[in-house]
């Protein structure tokens, strides 16, 4: 497009690009439109209304209600709990993943030149598979009298009922979760390990650095941001931890697997589409913060 | 048979791109099966959950009830399969699943690549907003936008229908971001001398672009297939009636059901769900992973 054009009178030629781009665009606009970006408005609105489940055929009876719900979820005591647990999911699910993940793509890294595909392919399986198709194994897995407690019985251990104790059913959700998310921080850490020169390694070597001395200060360093992205990705995803708590315990026992998410699907099942929609943009405005903070940490580092 | 691991290298032909540094060398021998030895346990642990499903879900219920942890079934048999297949009508559900990922993909192939060929090569008013938009909608949560959705869809009588679970997913931001990164990559050039040749723009990306698009369209083919083949929330709530369900929802409404004890026809539906995607992913394991490692997500 070698012909610089007045940006306010448009060649003919720009305006038929103009229209041509446009035809091109359209198919997504026109879906995404009303499909992502009217319920993204939608929902905001909703969240100052109270909105409920009988309203849909009568949108009259919907009243604005302001921030309320905002202030009535600050100070609801469910809704703190789901904040709390969402909180503890990350924060101990987060590195749980990243330390696996990453002593796994090192493992592979490091002197696996053969079957490193089939050990990828083995690590990765799990997160191709549906969660509902897991979850059936997994409960069997963490029954009172199921593998996991069997194994513990030859240690001389004996295993709490897991998914039934309030102690107990979010650290097996949270291993559950790593399992099941760690094949992807594999493959991200392996391109990432990719891109360690083997130079840097020979010149720590004839310094005298040991493998850990090369680890933390060759390997890590350069690993950086790509142990960012993976971090920054998995709290995204974890933050919207909805899909164990939903098939292997409902969110209970006693609400000790209450997931934001799952308090805001809760909601919806009430009936209460306002209040469940601010409790959603609630989890929004952690994600986007969040983000902000990913993006700010990626610029400064390039 | 060689020792260089052949996924990262292309072809053949391409020369060994890192000779052994002295400093794994050092740790080859004794280090290099201790390394092996761990990885296979690891690997071992992941999978075991698998084998462990495979083989639950050729015993019948007594030998299930009688020895929970068993592994080896004592006499296999078919019948949790054949149930699923006769009694439960499995293939209307397997059907319905095809069918809604199948649109699903052709919509996301079909429609991110054009507007990724606009956003990437064609000026026009709007082109940043329209980005930006894209960019921005990126990190926003599924629950956000599930209950209009949901009350549109309603209210567009689309409840129970294959519309009413494919128009929602089919087209996707990050499809858009992945096809815009890949085009802009094409040469203007070529694009140029097609134009001076007299093509329009919708045989240039007829011709000239999608062709090109392969790799990009294969990885955003295999995710898209991947997320609506285990797509299950917007589903089970889309598809009330029997036979809307796909196979996520049919499972996990037989789970919940009065079959919820019957472990062996449970175990063999989590097989039939997850074997397709298994096997696709056994075969085109690398086109899975380049999509992590291009776009970061599964």
């Amino acid at each position: 497009m070698a012909s610089v054009v007045n940006r306010r009178r448009r060649s003919p030629g720009a305006r038929r690009q103009a229209v041509v781009a446009w035809l091109f665009a359209a198919p997504f606009v026109v879906v995404f439109g009303i499909f992502m970006v009217v319920p993204l408005v939608s929902s905001f609105v909703m969240s100052f209304t109270d909105f409920r489940g009988s309203d849909v055929a009568d949108p009259a009876a919907v009243d604005f209600v302001g921030p309320a719900h905002y202030l009535a979820l600050l100070s609801d005591a469910r809704f703190l709990h789901a904040l709390r647990n969402t909180g503890y999911f990350v924060v101990v699910g987060i590195p749980l993943t990243m330390a696996v993940a990453l002593l796994l793509a090192v493992a592979l890294n490091n002197g696996i030149t053969r079957f490193r595909t089939a050990f990828r392919v083995g690590f990765y399986t799990p997160v191709v598979t549906s969660v509902v198709a897991v979850a059936v194994v997994w409960r069997f897995i963490l029954q009172p009298d199921g593998l996991l407690n069997t194994v513990l019985a030859w240690l001389g251990i004996s295993g709490p009922d897991w998914l039934h104790s309030t102690t107990w059913a979010m650290p097996s959700l949270i291993v559950m979760a790593a399992w099941r998310n760690m094949g992807t921080l594999i493959v991200i850490f392996l391109a990432g390990l990719q891109n360690v020169p083997a130079e840097l390694h020979e010149a720590a070597l004839l310094d005298g650095a040991g493998p850990w001395r090369r680890f933390t200060a060759v390997t890590l360093p350069i690993l950086r941001p790509t142990l960012l992205l993976g971090a920054v990705l998995l709290s995204v995803g974890y933050l919207q931890f909805f899909e164990e708590p939903f098939v292997m315990t409902r969110g209970g026992p006693l609400d000790a697997t209450l997931s934001i998410t799952y308090f805001t699907f809760q909601q919806f099942g009430f009936g209460d589409y306002g209040y469940a929609a601010a409790a959603s943009y609630l989890l929004f405005a952690l994600i986007a913060l969040l983000s902000i903070v990913q993006f700010r940490i990626l610029r400064t580092k390039r | 048979m060689t020792l260089v691991s052949t996924e990262e290298r292309p072809t053949a032909a391409t020369p060994p791109r890192r000779r052994p540094a002295p400093a794994r060398s050092g740790s080859t021998g004794k280090g290099q099966w201790l390394t092996y030895a761990a990885l296979l346990v690891a690997v071992g642990l992941t999978l075991m959950p698998f084998l462990w499903m495979v083989l639950g879900s050729l015993k019948n219920q007594d030998e299930i009830l009688r020895d929970p942890n068993g592994w080896l079934p004592h006499s296999p048999t078919p019948a949790n399969y054949l149930s699923w297949f006769g009694d439960f009508g499995i293939g209307t559900y397997f059907l319905n699943s095809v069918v809604v990922a199948l649109f699903t993909v052709a919509g996301n192939l079909l429609f991110c690549s054009m507007v990724g060929y606009a956003l990437a090569k064609l000026r026009f008013p709007g082109k940043r907003a329209l980005f930006a938009v894209v960019m921005t909608t990126l990190m926003v949560p599924g629950v956000v936008t599930f209950i209009p959705l949901f009350v549109l869809v309603a209210r567009m009588g689309l409840i129970n229908t294959f519309p009413g679970l494919i128009l929602p997913f089919l087209v996707s931001p990050l499809g858009v971001f992945l096809m815009r990164q890949f085009i802009g990559t094409v040469p203007d050039a070529l694009l140029e001398s097609a134009r001076m040749d007299g093509a329009g723009e919708f045989r240039i990306f007829a011709r000239i672009v999608l062709p090109l698009c392969g790799p990009p369209l294969a990885t955003l083919g295999i995710l898209t297939f991947l997320t609506s083949w285990n797509n299950f929330l917007w589903p089970l709530v889309v598809a009330q009636n029997q036979d809307s369900y796909t196979l996520p929802v049919a499972l996990s409404l037989y789970s919940t059901s009065e079959h919820a004890t019957e472990y062996g026809l449970l175990l063999a539906g989590s097989v039939i769900l997850i074997s397709p995607i298994v096997l696709a992913f056994v075969l085109l394991q690398r086109l899975f992973t380049q999509g992590v490692a291009t776009t970061g997500i599964r």
